[in-house]
């Protein structure tokens, strides 16, 4: 199922400034689109798709494919895209294992990757890359927040998360930062979507909290039986686990919930702004964070495209690294392996309007770099 | 621990076998009858728990919402069985599993563009909400205990069907003989077409009832039905007292592996690593002793048919 999607209907104006360029850009997007992690994939879409459109942008096509979260697939269409649609720019997966398939070779190719969600931790450190630039996160750094931030009420903590590179970041970040006692550390499968097995280890380890990392699908899952089940201790999990697309799914179980993330619906600035109340009038629905890095994305390419013609491949590269456009999370700004220096912030559920949503009660970090940094050659 | 964590992992792992049980009856009834593989008979448990949710959500009533599943899974069973399976008895294996397969393509984009792309709310009836306490003083989820009790009454139902009705006596003698039953007059089209209906009912059940548990979705079905083939392979194809067995044999190993696997490699290495390492060679332990059996008993545990 192939969808070739026109960037954008039509040029607003003669006027419009700043289009330097008149080189095409040509974007291959790969996301998850069908099974249990389709709502991640379709919201970075969605936000990558509203930036082009509100941009009024018609020189950048993008070709859209369904990886169906399976690697083996995301290889395949990542071939295909470069070989035969010839695509500049890849983009869109959600999935750290399958980041892991494609990007290492797809850069090698020549051709540049934006991540506008998975940062596994290789291509952070030893294996980073100058055409591999990361939109969203470390994938260790929202975990590295609920674990700094766990230390203020916590001193034995569960924690879990799926065995793929995202979740063994994911429980290395969290341990980073806090300091207490683990009750337990449980690797659960992928997709996995009965956590009976591992709800009564929980009621059994004597634990005070239980930290999860469960996107998509398998976090929708996990709440509701940890809710039906009375264990009664309290959660908390990366923003990733109470996102704006599974809250809905998830119901009154996800009320008062702490958890990290970079962007946030109430964060106070012009271009959020814009954005939630774009999104929402073209989609019907609240964006999540997800959404949020598939616009961000999207804005930074247009940003470098408005630069550099991106056949000029050193100063195109250039113009991305500035990251000069306005992020809808704030302050934005590449560190020197081509990920994020940002802040992020802990939120809670709340109940607003009928529906569930999420609201800033803090910040955990300021200008938070990844830990592996270091490791990376690039200066 | 450790005996309230044990009796609790036990049932949890009954559980799973009670629900594998309710995908694989109807799979390896079908199979067993008619001589089908049928790869959608996860897009029907699919539709059972969309049922549910949608009338659920519409009435306020679970149990209303349980009906309905029953009655849409069977009907949409009755309906692909009259459209498109009745041409693929004739068939061999591999054309019956490309059109299912084509029916699983179908059924998930007709859902998702019926239903959206995003998650459907279904709860658990405040009946069966809260937890009761079992031996070894730690408490249980009510809702798993009335899943156990459903499994286990629509088995013993199974078992009266097929022992003591005419259609239960029509259903033996077509598994043993099809054509010798068509000549002696019994509508053999009517048949097929009742038996694959209540083979997508009891998966449409299944649908709704762990649907309330997990998250109703597009593609929920196809992960149970890899399971739902692995039980009646290892119970013994066309066999409802295997893929009872079978059921409850990979519900409680598939738990215990969670479950133990990371323990005793914590007595080996660090926990995070016992963690990984245990956790990977958990979601292969069912594989494990599939392949185990297998190699003592190609044919499965309780073979219908050689």
């Amino acid at each position: 199922m192939k969808k070739l999607i026109a960037a954008s209907l039509v040029a607003l104006s003669l006027g419009v400034s700043g289009l330097a360029s008149a080189e095409p850009i040509k974007v291959g997007m790969i996301t998850t689109l069908s099974g249990g992690g389709a709502g991640l994939g379709i919201d970075v879409r969605d936000g990558f798709m509203l930036a082009l459109k509100k941009a009024g942008n018609s020189e950048i096509e993008v070709v859209i494919e369904d990886d169906g979260q399976k690697p083996e697939l995301a290889v395949q269409i990542a071939d295909k895209m470069i070989q035969s649609d010839q695509v500049d720019i890849l983009t869109g997966i959600i999935w750290s294992n399958l980041a892991m398939a494609v990007v290492p070779s797809a850069v090698a190719q020549g051709k540049f990757y934006l991540s506008p969600n998975a940062g596994p931790s290789a291509l952070a450190g030893a294996q980073c890359h100058e055409n591999y630039f990361n939109v969203a996160w470390q994938n260790d750094n929202l975990h590295e927040a609920m674990g700094q931030y766990a230390n203020q009420d916590y001193k034995k903590t569960f924690i879990m998360a799926p065995n793929y590179p995202a979740g063994t970041d994911a429980l290395t970040g969290f341990k980073r930062f806090y300091k207490g006692e683990l009750a337990g550390e449980i690797y659960t499968q992928i997709g996995q979507t009965d956590y009976a097995a591992e709800i009564a280890q929980i009621r059994a380890s004597g634990a005070d909290s239980v930290f999860f990392f469960l996107p998509g699908g398998m976090g929708i899952a996990f709440m509701k039986q940890y809710a039906q089940s009375d264990v009664g201790i309290p959660i908390m999990g990366p923003g990733f686990s109470l996102s704006q697309d599974i809250l809905a799914a998830v119901g009154d179980a996800a009320l008062g919930v702490k958890n990290s993330s970079q962007w946030s619906k109430d964060i106070d600035n012009e271009a959020n702004k814009a954005f939630v109340a774009a999104f929402q009038a073209e989609y019907g629905r609240l964006p999540s964070l997800y959404a949020s890095q598939g616009y961000d994305t999207a804005n930074l390419i247009l940003s470098a495209a408005a630069k550099a013609s991106v056949k000029d491949t050193d100063a195109f590269r250039a113009a991305l690294k500035k990251a000069d456009f306005e992020s809808v999370r704030g302050d934005f700004e590449f560190g020197n392996n081509n990920h994020p220096i940002q802040t992020i912030y802990v939120r809670e559920v709340i109940k607003e309007n009928g529906g569930l949503t999420n609201k800033i009660i803090g910040t955990a970090f300021e200008k938070h770099q990844d830990a592996y940094a270091a490791d990376c050659a690039m200066k | 621990m450790q005996t309230a964590l044990f009796i609790e992992q036990v049932l949890n792992g009954l559980q799973l076998g009670v629900m594998l049980f309710l995908m694989a009856a109807g799979l390896t009834l079908i199979f067993g009858v008619m001589g089908l593989i049928n790869l959608a008979h996860g897009s029907l448990y699919m539709v059972g728990a969309f049922a549910c949710a949608t009338v659920a959500a519409a009435t306020g009533s679970f149990w209303l919402g349980l009906a309905a599943s029953l009655a849409a899974a069977a009907a949409a069973g009755a309906i692909i069985e009259i459209l498109v399976i009745r041409r693929l008895y004739e068939r061999d294996h591999l054309d019956q599993v490309l059109a299912t397969f084509a029916l699983i393509l179908i059924f998930s984009e007709g859902t998702r563009w019926l239903f959206g792309s995003f998650p459907l709310y279904l709860d658990i009836p405040p009946l069966l909400r809260g937890t009761v306490p079992i031996p070894g003083g730690s408490r249980y989820q009510l809702y798993r205990l009335a899943i156990i009790g459903v499994g286990i009454a629509v088995a013993v139902g199974l078992f009266l069907l097929i022992s003591k009705t005419r259609l239960g006596m029509r259903i033996r003698a077509g598994e043993s003989d099809r054509e010798m039953i068509g000549a002696l007059g019994v509508d053999i089209r009517t048949l097929y077409t009742v038996v694959f209906a209540l083979g997508a009912g009891l998966a449409g059940l299944a649908g709704a009832l762990v649907g309330a548990l997990q998250s109703v979705q597009v593609g929920m079905g196809e992960p149970v039905l890899i399971l739902a083939f692995v039980v009646i392979v290892i119970g013994g194809i066309g066999s409802i007292k295997g893929a009872l067995v079978g059921a409850l044999l990979v519900g409680l190993v598939d738990t215990m592996g969670r479950f133990l696997l990371p323990q005793l490699f914590s007595l080996l290495m660090t926990p995070s690593q016992a963690g990984l390492v245990g956790g990977a060679l958990a979601s292969m332990l069912i594989y494990i002793v599939m392949a185990a059996i297998l190699a003592v008993r190609p044919q499965g545990l309780f073979a219908a048919r050689g």
